[in-house]
């Protein structure tokens, strides 16, 4: 099944508010350390960058590691400037991309 | 007179948890574990329930509005829920396959905070006492039976882990050991691994009668699905 991305933005918000972020992307976060019972290498597969921006300006990015757990729940806050858009973007090994927006809108 | 004192000893020692007692494996939980199950939007099984919502649509809306209310009447005569669903899509999916799980999520979600029927009845009875015979059975290399950590010691400790009751309020649960959903089936593997005992093959009687007859000792309690589980 594709790629599967869940945030959680308030849908308004007062101006200089601060703002709670949720997301939860669903990812098997293979660390690259496992071998199969034959003792065959597992390759890693991870989502390695995540980054939002509120309006084109970066908000909040990230660098995952091996070892994090799999479907990685990232939490942040930021500050409501002014209405708009927030966009995710998730990436990692073998190709993996994710995006997802939400509106804001702030009073 | 000592025989009926033995026999006494030994009912009250495999007796079984009174209803008052009762608690969810929920309330053995830490506090982010809770934390993580009861927030719907950070519950890492609601990516689950997603897919399930779309195979859903997909797949069974053209009979099916919605099926609130069946999870906690499952299983029933030995059919377990994601059999039924199974049944009901031609045997479209493998156990335990994530779209299997995905709609039996979605579909238990809808029965989230009903409390469990399960009857002794008529039509429960063979297989309410082939569960309960397997419950009390010891078995494995290491001769243990299911009633003897979770009817005999629950809140104590195994290991790290607080032994919880065995009530299946919450299946498919999101559990951390596994990094993903899974069914009760795949977590009576789990304990009749630890007690070395050969595991059935999925979607086996043995595990559904077991099913059932948990489900009876968990009568009434509340649904959780999807719970989240250490």
């Amino acid at each position: 099944m594709a790629a599967r991305v869940v945030v959680n933005v308030p849908a308004t918000a007062k101006r200089g508010e601060v703002i709670e972020i949720r997301t939860l992307a669903g990812h098997e976060m293979e660390t690259g350390f496992r071998r199969t019972d034959r003792g065959v290498l597992i390759p890693r597969d991870i989502i390695t960058r995540f980054v939002c921006t509120y309006n084109g300006v970066e908000v909040f990015s990230a660098d995952l590691h091996p070892a994090m757990a799999a479907n990685p729940l990232i939490s942040f806050t930021t500050i409501a400037t002014e209405s708009g858009t927030l966009e995710f973007k998730w990436t990692g090994d073998n190709g993996y991309s994710a995006t997802q927006s939400a509106a804001i809108n702030v009073t | 007179m000592r025989i009926a004192l033995a026999i006494l000893a030994f009912l009250l020692l495999t007796a079984e948890i009174p209803l008052a007692e009762r608690r969810s494996g929920y309330e053995f939980m830490g506090r982010e574990t809770r934390a993580m199950q009861d927030d719907d939007t950070t519950n890492p099984a609601l990516l689950w329930v997603l897919d399930g919502e779309a195979l859903f649509k997909s797949n069974c809306s053209s009979c099916h509005a919605d099926l609130k209310g069946v999870a906690a009447r499952y299983p029933k005569a030995g059919v377990s829920l994601d059999q039924k669903i199974n049944h009901a899509l031609k045997s479209k999916f493998a156990y335990e396959s994530r779209e299997l799980l995905a709609l039996t999520a979605y579909v238990a979600k809808q029965s989230k905070g009903m409390p469990i029927e399960m009857e002794w009845n008529e039509a429960n009875r063979p297989f309410l006492e082939r569960g309960r015979a397997t419950f009390f059975r010891r078995q494995g290399q290491l001769n243990l039976a299911c009633a003897q950590c979770h009817d005999d010691n629950w809140g104590k400790q195994l290991a790290g882990s607080v032994i919880p009751q065995a009530h299946p309020t919450g299946y498919p649960i999101y559990r951390l050991e596994w990094q993903g959903l899974g069914s009760v089936q795949r977590r009576f593997r789990n304990c009749l691994i630890g007690v070395r005992a050969e595991p059935y093959a999925y979607g086996a009687p043995e595990y559904v009668e077991l099913e059932m007859y948990l489900m009876w000792r968990a009568r009434g309690m509340k649904l959780e699905t999807p719970a989240v589980r250490p």
